[in-house]
Formats: C-alpha cells, sequence, structure tokens
C-alpha cells in the first residue's frame, strides 16, 4: 500500500484547503495578475504544508516524498494552474539544493522563515539570452573579500515580483559552460536588486512572472549552496524534482478537466441525444483517461525510484515531456467538446486550455527533455556537451 | 475541564444515496465522513479547552471502521477517541442513539458534552435533546456563541429578531450551529501525533445498556418508504424594463427571502 491512513488525511487536509482557501479567490487572483503569496503560505505554514520532504530541524516534517505527490495532485485540483505553480515554486523549485546542501546558518536564515511561510522564494536561472541552454548564461557574481558582488539578469521568473529572496544561479569564475557556477541566496531587500517589469502572460494568470536586474548586488559568501562551482550540478538535480512536481501536478489537473467535460457532455444535449453518447467523443476522453493514467503510474515509478534514492533524470524527463504533451491535447480535446461555451471566459476549460501550454516550455522545453532522454539512453556519441541534465 | 465531543459518521453530503431492502441508508466506508455539522462542536471543544484545560474526547457510535474518522477527529486535535460499537446498535433510531451515548458520556464523566445541530445524513436534529432527557440534564440548544464561568454555560442563540442567552450549570450539554466558528484543518503535526493517541472501543455489555431498547429491536421509528426529490428547475425570466423589478420582488416576497 502506497498511502497509508495519514498520507489520506493529509489528502483530505489539502483537499479542504484547496476548496476553502484557495479556489473562492482564483478569479480575483487572476484577474490581479498575482497570487498573494505571503498571506497565502503563511497559512499553509501554519499547517505544516510547506515543508514536507525537508527536515524538522528546520521547521520541515521530515515525510517521503508520496506526501508531496498528494500535496500536487491535490493543488492540481485548483480552478488555475498560476496559483499551483507559485506554490510549489516555493516549495519544490527553489528549495531543494538549499534543504539538501545548504549550511546550517543559511537554512536558519531562509529555509526556516520560508517553510514557516513568512518568506516567498523563486528560482532564477534563465536569462534574456540564456533559457534551454542553461550552460550559457551570464550572471556574474564577482569574489570581493567575502562577499559576491552579483552582475545581471533573469528573465521569467515566477513569483519574482514578491519574493523575500531568490535562488539565483551566476557564474563565478571564468570556466566556460557549465563550469564555474554557483547557486546564491540573493534577498530581494539588497541594494542594487530590483524588479524590472512583470509580465502579461498568455496563461497563468495568477502567478506573477518579473524580469529581475542585478545591479552590483552585494551578498555574503556564505549565501553560496554547497560548495562554490558545484552550482550547475545541484541546479540540474533541482530540476529533477521540479519535472516530477511539473508533471505530477499537470495528471491531476488533466483529470479534472476530463472529468469535468464528461459530467458537461453527459447533458448538453444534440442530435436528440447526450453528446457523450457520440462516440467520437466517448472514445476520445476514454483514450485520455487512460494516458493520464499512464502518467501518473510513469510518476508513481518515478517517485518510488526517488524515494529510494535513485537517480531519476531519466524518468523525471519523461515524465515532465508527456505531461507537457498530453496537457495539450487533454485540453485542446476538451474545449472542443464544450463548443462555444468552451471558447468563453466564464467556462473553467476555457482557462485550463490556456495556462496547459506552459508546460512544454517552462522548466525546460520538450526538445531539451527529449535530449536528455536521448544521452540518458545512450543514442548519442559521447563527445555531446551536457546542458539540462 | 473535561469535553467530550459527540460526533456521528455520515455519507459524504456528494456521495449518492441509497437504500436498503429495510428501508435503511447504505453506509459505504469509503464515502463515510464526519457529519460536516460535528465539526463544529469539534472545533468549540478545541477552543474551550485552550481556554479552560483539561481533555476532548471524541465519541461515536458507530461501525467499527468509524475508527477511520475518530482518528480524523484526532488529528485535528481531540486527545483521545471512543468509539461505542456494537452490532445490536445497528439500524438504532434517535432514541436508540441517545440511550447509547448517554450510557457513553455517564461512563466518561463530563463538564461539557457538544453535539451539532443535526446530522447531515438524517436532519433529525433531536439526538442531543434525547440524550439530555436520558441523563436528566440541561440541554443548550443552537448555539452561536457559548462561553464557560463560574461553573455555568452560557450561550446565545440566534432568533428571528435578535437573539436568546440562555445558561445552565455544568455539566450541561450543548448542541452548536455553524455561525459559532471556523473549524481548522488537521495540521500535518496533528496528522502524525493521531496515529498514537488512544481510541477505547465500548460495547453495549461495556456500558450496561439493554439490547433490546436500542438497534433495530429498540427502534420506534421505521422508514417505510422514499423517492427522489424533483431535481427539475424551472427558471422563469423576468426581462425588459416593463414593470420587471417590480415582479422580482413580488417573486421574492412570495418566496419568502424579503
Ligand atoms: C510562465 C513562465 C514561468 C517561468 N518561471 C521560471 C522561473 O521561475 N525560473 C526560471 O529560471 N525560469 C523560468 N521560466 C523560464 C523557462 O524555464 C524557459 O522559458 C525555458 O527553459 C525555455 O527557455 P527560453 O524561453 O529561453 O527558450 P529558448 O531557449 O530560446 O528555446 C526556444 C525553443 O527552442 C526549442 N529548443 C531549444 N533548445 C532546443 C534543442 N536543443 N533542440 C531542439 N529544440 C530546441 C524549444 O522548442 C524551445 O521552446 C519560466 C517561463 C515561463 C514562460
Amino acid at each position: 500500500m502506497r498511502f497509508s491512513p495519514e498520507h489520506e488525511m493529509f489528502r483530505q487536509s489539502i483537499r479542504k484547503f484547496v476548496e476553502r482557501e484557495l479556489n473562492p479567490h482564483v478569479d480575483e487572483w487572476e484577474e490581479a495578475g498575482a497570487w498573494p503569496g505571503h498571506a497565502v503560505l503563511k497559512q499553509m505554514g501554519a499547517l505544516g504544508f510547506l515543508g514536507l520532504t525537508y527536515p524538522e530541524e528546520y521547521g520541515g516534517q521530515g515525510l517521503d516524498f508520496w506526501y508531496t505527490v498528494i500535496f500536487c495532485e491535490e493543488l492540481a485540483k485548483t480552478n488555475c494552474a498560476g496559483a499551483p505553480m507559485g506554490i510549489t515554486v516555493h516549495t519544490d523549485m527553489c528549495t531543494p539544493a538549499l534543504a539538501q546542501h545548504g549550511s546550517h546558518e543559511l537554512k536558519r536564515q531562509f529555509l526556516e522563515p520560508s517553510l514557516r511561510g513568512e518568506y516567498v522564494g523563486c528560482i532564477a536561472v534563465t536569462e534574456p539570452d540564456a533559457g534551454s541552454d542553461v550552460a550559457s548564461i551570464r550572471t556574474r557574481a564577482r569574489p570581493d573579500g567575502d562577499d559576491w558582488v552579483i552582475t545581471g539578469r533573469k528573465l521569467f521568473i515566477t513569483n519574482g515580483a514578491q519574493a523575500d529572496w531568490a535562488c539565483v544561479l551566476a557564474r563565478t569564475s571564468d570556466e566556460p559552460g557549465a563550469h564555474g557556477m554557483s547557486l546564491i541566496i540573493v534577498p530581494t531587500t539588497s541594494p542594487g536588486f530590483s524588479v524590472s517589469r512583470t509580465l502579461r502572460k498568455l496563461g497563468n494568470h495568477s502567478s506573477d512572472t518579473a524580469e529581475l536586474i542585478f545591479d552590483n548586488v552585494r551578498v555574503p559568501k556564505a549565501n553560496t549552496i554547497g560548495e562554490e562551482g558545484m552550482g550547475f550540478i545541484l541546479q540540474m538535480r533541482q530540476f529533477q524534482r521540479e519535472r516530477l512536481v511539473g508533471a505530477i501536478l499537470s495528471y491531476s489537473s488533466m483529470e479534472k478537466v476530463v472529468r469535468e467535460t464528461i459530467a458537461y457532455t453527459q447533458q448538453r444535449r444534440a442530435f436528440g441525444a447526450a453528446l457523450i453518447e457520440q462516440q467520437a467523443i466517448h472514445f476520445r476522453l476514454a483514450e485520455l483517461l487512460t494516458e493520464i493514467e499512464a502518467l501518473r503510474a510513469l510518476c508513481y515509478d518515478a517517485t518510488e525510484r526517488f524515494v529510494a534514492g535513485e537517480d531519476i533524470t531519466r524518468l523525471a524527463s519523461m515524465a515532465k515531456l508527456k505531461g507537457g504533451r498530453l496537457s495539450r491535447e487533454v485540453t485542446d480535446s476538451c474545449l472542443q467538446y464544450y463548443g462555444g461555451m468552451g471558447y468563453m471566459e466564464e467556462t473553467p476549460i476555457a482557462r485550463a486550455y490556456r495556462d496547459a501550454r506552459l508546460l512544454s516550455i517552462g522548466g525546460g522545453a520538450d526538445e531539451v527533455m527529449l535530449g536528455i532522454i536521448a544521452r540518458q539512453e545512450g543514442m548519442l556519441p559521447q563527445k555531446t556537451r551536457p546542458r539540462q541534465g | 475541564m473535561n469535553i467530550v465531543v459527540c460526533m456521528k459518521e455520515t455519507p459524504s453530503i456528494t456521495a449518492v444515496k441509497r437504500f436498503t431492502a429495510d428501508m435503511r441508508l447504505e453506509r459505504r466506508k469509503e464515502d463515510a465522513e464526519i457529519n460536516p455539522f460535528d465539526e463544529y462542536a469539534l472545533e468549540e471543544g478545541l477552543r474551550q479547552r485552550e481556554k479552560h484545560g483539561g481533555e476532548v474526547i471524541a465519541l461515536c457510535m458507530g461501525p467499527v471502521t468509524a475508527t477511520e474518522n475518530i482518528r480524523k477527529a484526532l488529528a485535528i486535535g481531540a486527545d483521545r477517541g471512543v468509539l461505542v460499537t456494537d452490532p445490536a446498535l445497528e439500524g438504532s433510531d434517535a432514541i436508540g442513539t441517545a440511550r447509547a451515548l448517554a450510557a457513553a458520556l455517564q461512563k466518561l464523566g463530563f463538564d461539557l458534552a457538544l453535539f451539532g445541530s443535526a446530522a447531515a445524513d438524517s436532519y433529525g436534529g433531536v439526538v442531543p435533546a434525547a440524550v439530555a432527557e436520558v441523563l436528566g440534564q440541561p440541554l443548550l440548544s443552537f448555539a452561536s456563541k457559548l462561553e464557560i464561568a463560574d461553573g455555568r454555560a452560557k450561550i446565545e442563540r440566534a432568533a428571528e429578531t435578535g437573539y436568546q442567552v440562555a445558561e445552565a450549570a455544568i455539566p450541561a450539554l450543548v448542541s452548536v450551529i455553524q455561525t459559532i466558528n471556523v473549524p481548522r484543518y488537521p495540521s500535518m503535526k496533528g496528522i502524525m501525533q493521531s496515529k498514537k493517541k488512544p481510541i477505547d472501543t465500548f460495547s453495549l455489555a461495556d456500558l450496561g445498556v439493554d439490547a433490546t431498547l436500542v438497534g433495530v429491536a429498540g427502534a420506534r421509528e421505521k422508514a417505510t418508504g422514499s423517492s427522489p426529490v424533483d431535481t427539475q428547475r424551472k427558471g422563469e425570466l423576468f426581462s425588459g424594463n416593463d414593470g420587471a423589478a417590480d415582479r422580482i420582488v413580488a417573486f421574492l416576497v412570495e418566496q419568502k427571502v424579503l
């Protein structure tokens, strides 16, 4: 049995939280272009939801990753993808490296208040001239005594406009490519840090996305996560968790979309029968549910290995790839079966359709996933330079 | 203060309801949840404990599988659980239930016994009064506010124009309505602690209750039939500038909304 009674109790608790504390506000947040990170995380922190797998010493729960699976499955039932993305960036995308490799002092300073929900975190990797090609980032941290002085720009940063700190990937030496980078925690109150603009997007409206400017931002070298020069490798590891979490969120929200579509087509009538009675429609929905279950199984397999401490680069990349592609198919098909209603803003599928487009791009594009999988499978000659993974 | 919260396990509101051949609600384990109305009683118990100290016991009469929902109450914050279960209790009506609960309350001893205002499966709402009757103790019903001071329980009960105030010496029984508080969620810590908290089980013999007075044997109430609610929606459209507002007002008055 994967899920114990405690797992199930947690599922009900987070489900209720989504129903009562998130869903009633989603429309307002979508309109505002941001979710209120501090207010929401504060509530979640008090309930112990933010550091499920992180050490108890820093306010985490010290639990297994299956709790995170449940967390994501239930968060995905929020009536938008933006707020769950903001939440999971905080819990599972900007914090894993810090929790695993950060110094005691750094964890006290940043992880602990983040798990209490007092701080909102963000992860700053992508730059205007480097997205898929992470190894070509240009943000530079110059050593100056015991400090780093950071200069550069980061683009498309989720939670960027409201974060209290950023986990920044920056060059800390002149070595080319993937070498010579470090992950550094930068408080957003540091002089020289600014948010140049928040970006308007196709979807995920309730998540704020920003461009960050680092203009000679001074932080102690002690803010480096793990060893200097290990940044690329640590971020690649951190990506594994990000990608698995993204895939879990995706199948659960897809399942919701398909079930809502089933309910709609059961009551919508055309040609003297419920729409769902059209074989083309119920076959398609049955097929999509099958694919969703297959993706869930893949994620469960990856989770089992992740919990066992295995490297899940291959499986997490596959899950993320499939999640991105399938999200597009599912929302496209389902919107189709809503007809004109599906094109209307008041119908949830319209938002789901927009939001679904992101997963094939964010956290590493589909093509980047394919490249990783090909390399993991040993399809390519050894000389190929490692990029995302 | 010794606080006992009586909570029923009911099928979730959204679950499809079916009846057995003898017209009893078919209860499926997977649909069972804590009666939503009782969550307010539990929350009130926890708040009173926070103010006055003592212990909160979650008391449930139900099948053996109801321990799962008692465990949930423990995760939310109750200190221990008590399950009253016995094959002979099956099919109990409100009076039979009240006899069993009263016996359990007597055995546990209490300063404050809390109830929800009704159960989401039957909406009878008479169990608290029946328990009070069996015990010969006061019931303060439908409380929207509860204060314990100087050995007395004082409640406010919403009335059509304002509210009534009622009070009684403790030990007392109190049933609460949904405006009394906002129930909390089980925290991660609560969930993890819940498996270490004790749940005791009482049978009818443990409570010294005569089995012929409860269950199907003792039931004076018997359901004889059921029919689905007519869910056909009838829309009425008022439009145009031509007196639509007046007709809407008239409609609302007719529906006793205004
Ligand atoms: C809403 C949103 C939120 C985001 N949040 C964050 C965040 O919090 N932190 C962060 O650091 N980043 C974030 N990102 C950035 C995201 O990770 C990048 O957009 C993504 O990695 C792609 O990089 P790029 O945009 O620079 O695209 P490019 O690198 O310019 O690639 C463009 C396209 O080229 C194709 N391509 C790229 N490489 C290959 C290849 N090797 N083979 C074949 N085709 C290829 C792909 O189709 C790709 O989509 C976010 C992006 C969005 C849209």
